[in-house]
C-alpha cells in the first residue's frame, strides 16, 4: 500500500509532464468505433409517405415530432438522409411531389421547401405570408398542371397558395376577406380544375368557397347557418361532403356542397348508436364513404349512403388506428386498420366501398412493452400473381416504428431514443466465477493470434484481407458487450428515461438495448408521464448478490401539481418491482445523501403545496432521518418573479395529513432580484456525487491556495428582462448579465460579478470550487466564457509545515456556514467561437485527474477543452515557475482543436444533454450525449497514464522478453566457453 | 495561419446586395456559403455536397439548410445586430455578425467575428479545414528503436557485442589485476549467477 501510494504520486507527476507537453488527446481515423458508438434516431413519426417507384430504391419519407425529415429504407429501416429543423420550424406536413421531390410545409405554413429525394439535397426553399395565423394545409394533385407546371396547394396564414413543384414559385394566391373564417379543409376532387375551400365561419356558420385551380379565381361562395354550432373537426367522406359534429358532439352533420349548393343533413348519434353515451369526437381520416367517430373509449365507423344517411358498419372497443386511403386501382381505395389486443395486434386492410370484405387479416405478436398503437400508415405492392399486397407502418405508443410486412415484422425502430428526457448509469452484475479451461485456452490462442496480427500491422506487413481483420476484430472484441462487469468500470448499463415513458437500458460496450420497460399504467393513473430518474438502491460491495434499482417519479397528467408516481425498476431485469400512487404532487426532489440498511437511498420529495415527504416509508428510515433533520437544506427558483428561496424542515405536518413521513418546511431566507432589471436564466448546483481529490491547491511559488468546497453553493445568472429574448433584438447598453454565487444554506451572496453588454442564453457548468459559464457579449459580438474559482483565505494560513506535524492546524475544525466564510474569488473570460447547447465537465472516481470541460456546439459536436485553459490565473508572460505548474500563456479566445472534438467527425443531431460517469480506473470516464441522435464514448482527459492504451503492443514486449532471454543463454554459454579456454590455458 | 490568405482573397468584390427589405413584417438576410474546390478531399464532405450544411441564426433562432447553389436565405428579420453561424462536418466557419440597419435598408453591414475582417459581401467561406483525427505516422525503424522495447534490446546488443570488444583493447596487465582484484573481494562472475553456473 505504501509503494501504491508513493506510486501514484509519481505517476501523476509523470502524466502531468506527459499532458503538459501535448494538451491535445485525439484519436486515430482507424479507431472510431472501438470505444465509441453512435446511433442515429428520427423521434416518433408524424407523417409518412411511401416512395415505391419501379426505378430506385424503395423508401418512406417520414415527418417527426422531434421536427425530422428524413428517408428510409424500407427494406431495412436505416436511414437515408435526414434533417432536423429548427425548434422555431415545426413541420405541417410533407408530401412527394413529381416523384423526385419531398415537399415540406413549415414554421406555421410560412416555409415550403423541396428537397431532393434521393440524397435529401434542398433544391428550392419559398416564403408564404399571409394576413394572419391559421391552419396550414399541405396539397399535392396529381394531375392538375398550369402550363405543365405541377402544382403544390397550400392553405397557410389564412391565404391560398399555388406554388410551382418545379422552382417554388407562387403561381397565384388568394384572400378570403370573411372575416373570423376558419378553414378546415382544402379539396381537390381529382380530375377537375376546382378547389373547394371548406370552413367555418363565426361558430355556426359554414362557409365554401369554390376557386379555379389555373388562376386562382374565385367562382363561388357559398355559406349556411346551422344555430347550434359546430365542433371545429371535419372529416371528408368524398369530395364533395364533409361530416361534422354539432358543439354538443351529439348530432352528426352530412354537409354536402355539391355544385356550390350546401346541404345539412342531421343525425342524432343516439339514432343509429344505440348505447351511446357522452360526446363524441371526429378521429380524422380521408376514406372515402367511411369516418370514424369516438365515444368514450369506443371506436365506430359509420359509412354514408347516399343522400346524407348514416350507417354503423362497426364497433371497436380496443384502442385503434386508421390510416389514410390508398388508392390501389382506378376506382378501389384501401385503407387499414390496428388493433391493440392483448400481447398481439391485429390487423386489417379493407376496401372503403365494401366493409365486409378483408383485404388482408392478420394477427402479429407484439412485444407487451411497445404499448398500443398510435398509428398506421398502409402502402402496396403487386405481388407476382397480380394480387395486391400491403406493408403496414406502425407507430407504437413507445414512439418506436415497426414495418409489417405478410404477417410479420420486416424491421423496427427504436425511435423512442431520440427523446431522452433523464439518464443514470448503473453497475453490470458480477462475473460468476468458473470460466472453463477450454475456453481459456482458446482465448488465448485467439488472443496470440490477434497480437501477431496486430503486430504485422505495426510492422506493415500486413495484406489488406489482414487489415480488415485486424479492423473487425478490433471492433467486435467480445469482451465489450458481455453482460458483466469488467475490472476497469467501463461496462455498464446506461439507464435512460425517454419521454414516451419508456425505459431503456443500454449497454456501454456497444450501445445495445439490454432490456426497456414501458412504464406500467394502473388504474389510478392513465398516462403517466416520465420526469426524472434517481438511483434508489445501489448495493455496496458486500451485497454484491442484490440487483440495484433506480427510482422513476413521473406525474400523472400534463399539469404540473398533477399526483406523482413512483415506480422501482430493477436494472438488471427491468422488471418493475414496486409502483405507487402518490396523493400529493411532486416538484422537487431532493436525493439524501444517507442509505438504510438495504442499502435504498432515502429521497426527499417536495409537494407543490412546500410539504416534504421521506421515501422510502419505512421506520428505520425515518430514524436515519430524524438523526439529520436539522442539517436538511434545499432551495426553490421561482422563475417568474425572479426569487430564489432557502428551505429548511420544520416538524410534522400539520392539518389533514396525518402522515409521520410528511413534513413541513419553513423559508429560511429569500433573495429577491429586482424583476425590473434582472430575471434569473440559470441556475447550476455542484453535481451531488462528485468526488474532490484535494482541497490544497499548491501554486508555483510554493505557496498553498484551499479551495473552497460546498456542496451548497449555488450559481445563478440573470439577465436583463430586456436582453432575455434573442440576438439583435436588444442594444449593448440595455442589455446586462449578473453571476452570483450563494450559499444555499444562509442565502449569503458570496459574489457577484456584473458583465455589461452581455446577453443569455447562459449555459454554466460548476464543479469543485469553479464555475464556468458562457453567455454572449453583445459588445464584441461573441460568445464569451467566464471562470469562477473560489478559494478558503480561513486555512490560508495553515502553510507552516510545523504547525501541520504539531496538530495546530484547523483543517479538522468544523465549519459553520453561519459564520461568515473567508473567501477571494479569482474570474477571467475569454472569448468562445461557438454557440452552445450544453455545458458538461469529466468526472473521474477519485477526482484526481484533471479536469475537462464538454462543451456541444451549435453544429451538435462535443468539444473536450481542458480546464487549464480556462483558469484565472493565465497571464500573458507567464514566469518560469508559472510554466511549470503548467499555466497556459494568456490569449483572448479559446483554441478550437479539431482532435478534440470527442465526437470525431460525427454529429450528435439535435444535442440536447452530455452526461459524464466516472469509470473505475481513475483516469478514464465515459461520456455519454443525447439528443435526437447518441453517441458514447470513453475520456482521458489526463490520458490513460494507469493503463496500456489498445494501441499497446504485446506481440512486441514478448518477442523483446524472448530476444533478451535468448541473449542472456547465449552470453552465458560464451562466458562459459571462454572461462573453460582460461582454465586449460 | 499563412493557409487562410490564399482563402480570403476568393472572396468576391460584388456590390451584390445582400439584405433587402422584401416584406412589411422585417428584412430579409440572403448570403451564400462557398466552401473552395480542392478542399473537403478529405473525405468528410464530398466535394460541391452541401446537403449537411446548416446556416443558423442567433444560436438557434432560424435553422436553414443550402440551395445546390450554396445559397441561403433568412426571412422576417428584425433590424438589428446578428449572428449567423454555419455549421459543416470537416471545417471551421467563423460566425458572422451581420447589421440590419432599419434606417437605410439594403445597407450591408457584415464581419467575420474571429478576426474582425468585414465582408463586402455575405459570401461566408471556411476559414479553415478540420482534421479529427490523427495522423497515423508510418512504420519506421527509429519508432522502433526508440521505443522502451528497442532500447532494451539495443542495450543488450551493446553489453554482448561492444563489451568483449572494450575488455580485448585494455592492457592485458591492468586486466589481470582487475581480475585478481574481483577474486579477492569475492565478486560472483556472471556464470556463477546463472543457473548451473555453480557447476564449475
Amino acid at each position: 500500500m505504501a509503494i501504491r501510494s508513493f506510486f501514484v504520486p509519481f505517476l501523476l507527476l509523470v502524466l502531468w509532464f506527459y499532458s503538459s507537453l501535448s494538451p491535445v488527446l485525439s484519436l486515430y481515423e482507424d479507431q472510431v468505433g472501438l470505444m465509441d458508438w453512435h446511433q442515429q434516431y428520427i423521434g416518433k413519426v408524424k407523417q409518412a409517405v411511401f416512395s415505391t417507384q419501379k426505378t430506385g430504391r424503395r423508401r418512406v419519407i417520414v415527418s417527426t415530432e422531434e421536427n425530422v425529415i428524413a428517408s428510409l429504407d424500407l427494406r431495412h429501416g436505416e436511414i437515408f438522409w435526414r434533417h432536423l429543423l429548427g425548434s422555431n420550424d415545426v413541420i405541417d406536413g410533407i408530401d412527394i411531389g413529381l416523384g423526385k421531390y419531398v415537399i415540406t410545409l413549415s414554421s406555421g405554413g410560412s416555409i415550403l421547401r423541396s428537397w431532393n429525394l434521393p440524397d435529401g439535397q434542398m433544391v428550392w426553399e419559398s416564403f408564404l405570408q399571409g394576413p394572419k395565423h391559421s391552419k396550414s394545409l399541405l396539397l399535392l394533385p396529381t394531375n392538375l398542371k398550369i402550363e405543365k407546371d405541377n402544382v403544390i396547394v397550400v392553405f397557410s396564414n389564412d391565404r391560398l397558395h399555388a406554388v410551382s413543384c418545379i422552382d417554388g414559385e407562387v403561381l397565384w394566391k388568394k384572400d378570403f376577406e370573411t372575416e373570423s373564417f376558419e378553414t378546415q379543409q382544402v379539396i381537390q376532387p381529382p380530375g377537375s380544375d376546382l378547389i373547394y375551400v371548406v370552413g367555418f365561419a363565426a361558430s355556426s356558420q359554414f362557409e365554401m368557397y369554390q376557386i379555379n385551380a389555373r388562376n386562382g379565381e374565385l367562382l363561388k361562395h357559398e355559406s349556411a347557418i346551422f344555430s347550434s354550432g359546430f365542433l371545429r373537426e371535419l372529416s371528408l367522406v368524398s369530395s364533395e361532403t364533409v361530416v361534422a359534429l354539432d358543439s354538443t358532439g351529439s348530432i352528426l352533420l352530412t354537409i354536402s356542397f355539391q355544385n356550390g349548393e350546401i346541404s345539412f343533413q342531421q343525425t342524432p348519434i343516439s339514432n343509429i348508436v344505440e348505447d351511446s353515451s357522452g360526446p363524441a369526437v371526429i378521429i380524422p381520416s380521408s376514406v372515402p364513404g367511411i369516418f370514424a367517430i369516438k365515444i368514450n373509449s369506443v371506436t365506430i365507423f359509420i359509412r354514408v349512403i347516399g343522400k346524407g344517411k348514416l350507417e354503423v358498419v362497426e364497433k371497436l372497443n380496443q384502442e385503434t388506428a386508421v390510416s389514410n386511403a390508398l388508392p390501389i386501382s382506378e376506382s378501389q381505395q384501401a385503407f387499414a386498420l390496428v388493433q391493440h389486443a392483448g400481447s398481439e395486434i391485429h390487423l386489417v386492410a379493407k376496401l372503403a366501398h365494401d366493409w365486409d370484405a378483408n383485404l388482408l387479416k392478420e394477427s402479429i405478436k407484439m412485444d407487451q412493452q411497445r404499448g398500443i398503437p398510435h398509428k398506421v400508415f398502409i402502402n402496396n405492392y403487386i405481388r407476382t400473381d397480380r394480387s395486391h399486397g400491403f406493408r403496414l407502418l406502425i407507430v407504437m405508443e413507445d414512439h418506436s416504428l415497426l414495418l409489417l410486412q405478410q404477417g410479420a415484422i420486416v424491421w423496427s425502430r427504436e425511435d423512442g431514443l431520440a427523446s431522452i428526457i433523464d439518464v443514470t448509469a448503473s453497475e453490470l452484475p458480477v462475473e460468476r466465477d468458473g470460466v472453463s479451461v477450454a475456453k481459456v485456452e482458446h482465448n488465448l490462442f485467439e488472443w496470440l493470434k490477434g497480437h501477431m496480427l496486430k503486430l504485422k500491422g505495426t510492422l506493415m506487413l500486413a495484406s489488406p484481407e489482414d487489415v480488415a481483420a485486424i479492423q473487425s476484430m478490433r471492433l467486435k472484441s467480445s469482451e465489450k458487450s458481455k453482460m458483466a462487469r469488467d475490472h476497469n468500470g467501463f461496462r455498464k448499463l446506461l439507464i435512460v428515461l425517454t419521454r414516451a415513458g419508456k425505459l431503456f437500458a443500454l449497454h456501454t460496450g456497444d450501445g445495445h438495448i439490454v432490456w426497456s420497460h414501458l412504464l406500467h399504467k394502473s388504474e389510478a393513473c392513465q398516462s403517466p408521464v416520465g420526469l426524472n430518474l434517481y438511483q434508489w438502491q445501489v448495493p455496496h460491495h458486500h451485497a454484491l448478490d442484490e440487483n440495484p434499482s433506480v427510482l422513476v417519479i413521473s406525474r400523472c397528467g400534463p399539469s404540473s401539481d398533477a399526483p406523482g408516481v413512483l415506480s422501482f425498476v430493477d436494472t438488471y431485469t427491468g422488471k418493475e418491482l414496486n409502483s405507487l400512487s402518490l396523493d400529493h404532487a411532486v416538484v422537487q426532489v431532493i436525493p439524501l445523501p444517507h442509505t438504510d440498511s438495504t442499502e435504498q437511498r432515502l429521497h426527499l420529495l417536495i409537494d407543490s403545496d412546500k410539504h416534504a415527504h421521506l421515501y422510502p416509508k419505512t421506520s428505520e428510515a425515518l430514524g436515519i432521518f430524524k438523526r439529520e433533520f436539522s442539517n436538511i437544506y434545499w432551495y426553490s427558483v421561482e422563475d417568474h418573479n425572479s426569487i430564489i428561496k432557502g428551505h429548511a424542515l420544520k416538524c410534522k405536518c400539520t392539518g389533514e395529513v396525518a402522515d409521520e413521513f410528511c413534513f413541513d418546511a419553513r423559508d429560511l431566507w429569500s433573495v429577491v432580484f429586482p424583476s425590473e432589471s434582472e430575471k434569473i436564466t440559470a441556475t447550476v448546483t455542484r453535481k451531488l456525487n462528485e468526488m474532490v481529490h484535494t482541497q490544497a491547491k499548491v501554486m508555483a511559488d510554493q505557496d498553498v491556495m484551499y479551495k473552497y468546497i460546498s456542496r451548497n453553493l449555488l450559481f445563478v445568472a440573470t439577465v436583463a428582462p430586456k436582453g432575455s429574448g434573442e440576438i439583435g433584438s436588444v442594444t449593448p447598453e440595455e442589455s446586462w448579465l449578473v453571476a452570483y454565487l450563494i450559499d444555499i444554506v444562509t442565502g449569503r451572496i458570496l459574489y457577484r460579478v456584473t458583465h455589461h453588454g452581455a446577453q443569455g442564453p447562459v449555459h454554466a457548468v460548476f464543479s469543485e470550487n469553479w464555475v464556468v459559464y458562457h453567455f454572449f457579449n453583445l459588445r464584441a459580438h461573441r460568445y464569451e466564457m467566464s471562470v469562477i474559482e473560489i478559494y478558503d483565505q480561513s486555512r490560508a494560513d495553515n502553510k507552516d509545515v510545523w504547525k501541520l506535524v504539531l496538530g495546530k492546524h484547523n483543517l479538522t475544525s468544523r465549519i459553520s456556514l453561519f459564520s461568515r466564510p473567508e473567501v477571494i474569488t479569482k474570474s477571467q473570460s475569454y472569448f468562445f467561437t461557438h454557440s452552445v447547447k450544453a455545458i458538461a465537465v469529466t468526472s473521474t472516481a477519485k477526482g484526481i485527474t484533471s479536469k475537462q470541460l464538454l462543451i456541444g456546439t451549435i453544429g451538435d459536436q462535443v468539444l473536450a477543452l481542458d480546464k487549464r485553459f480556462l483558469d484565472p490565473r493565465r497571464s500573458v508572460n507567464p514566469t518560469q515557475a508559472e510554466k511549470e505548474e503548467g499555466i497556459i500563456p494568456l490569449t483572448d479566445s479559446l483554441p478550437i482543436i479539431p482532435q478534440s472534438y470527442v465526437t470525431h467527425a460525427l454529429r450528435v443531431e439535435g444535442l440536447r444533454g452530455i452526461i459524464t460517469v466516472p469509470a473505475k480506473l481513475e483516469s478514464t470516464t465515459l461520456v455519454f450525449a443525447h439528443g435526437v441522435d447518441l453517441f458514447f464514448t470513453q475520456l482521458a482527459p489526463s490520458r490513460t497514464y494507469d493503463s496500456l492504451t489498445e494501441d499497446f503492443s504485446y506481440a512486441l514486449l514478448l518477442i523483446t522478453i524472448v530476444a533478451l532471454v535468448a541473449a542472456i543463454f547465449v552470453t552465458w554459454r560464451l562466458s562459459e566457453r571462454k572461462e573453460l579456454q582460461d582454465k586449460w590455458r | 495561419m499563412a493557409s487562410i490568405a490564399p482563402l480570403l482573397l476568393l472572396v468576391l468584390l460584388s456590390t451584390a446586395l445582400t439584405i433587402s427589405s422584401g416584406s412589411v413584417d422585417g428584412f430579409t438576410i440572403n448570403g451564400r456559403v462557398k466552401i473552395p474546390q480542392g478542399m473537403g478531399t478529405k473525405g468528410f464532405v464530398l466535394p460541391g455536397k452541401t446537403s449537411n450544411v446548416k446556416v443558423i441564426l442567433n444560436g438557434g433562432q432560424i435553422v436553414t439548410y443550402l440551395r445546390p447553389d450554396g445559397y441561403f436565405s433568412f426571412q422576417n428579420i428584425s433590424a438589428g445586430t446578428h449572428l449567423i453561424e454555419v455549421t459543416a462536418i470537416g471545417y471551421f466557419f467563423s460566425p458572422v455578425r451581420v447589421d440590419v440597419s432599419a434606417r437605410n435598408p439594403g445597407k450591408v453591414q457584415a464581419a467575420l467575428t474571429e478576426n474582425r475582417r468585414g465582408l463586402s459581401e455575405l459570401v461566408l467561406e471556411p476559414l479553415r479545414e478540420e482534421q479529427y483525427f490523427e495522423i497515423r505516422e508510418p512504420f519506421s525503424i527509429m519508432n522502433i528503436v526508440k521505443s522502451p522495447m528497442g532500447l532494451m534490446v539495443g542495450f543488450m546488443l551493446v553489453v554482448v557485442f561492444l563489451m568483449p570488444k572494450l575488455v580485448e583493447n585494455m592492457d592485458p596487465e591492468e586486466m589481470r589485476r582487475a581480475q585478481e582484484e574481483m577474486r579477492n573481494q569475492g565478486v560472483p562472475s556472471l556464470a556463477s549467477l546463472l543457473p548451473g553456473g555453480g557447476r564449475n
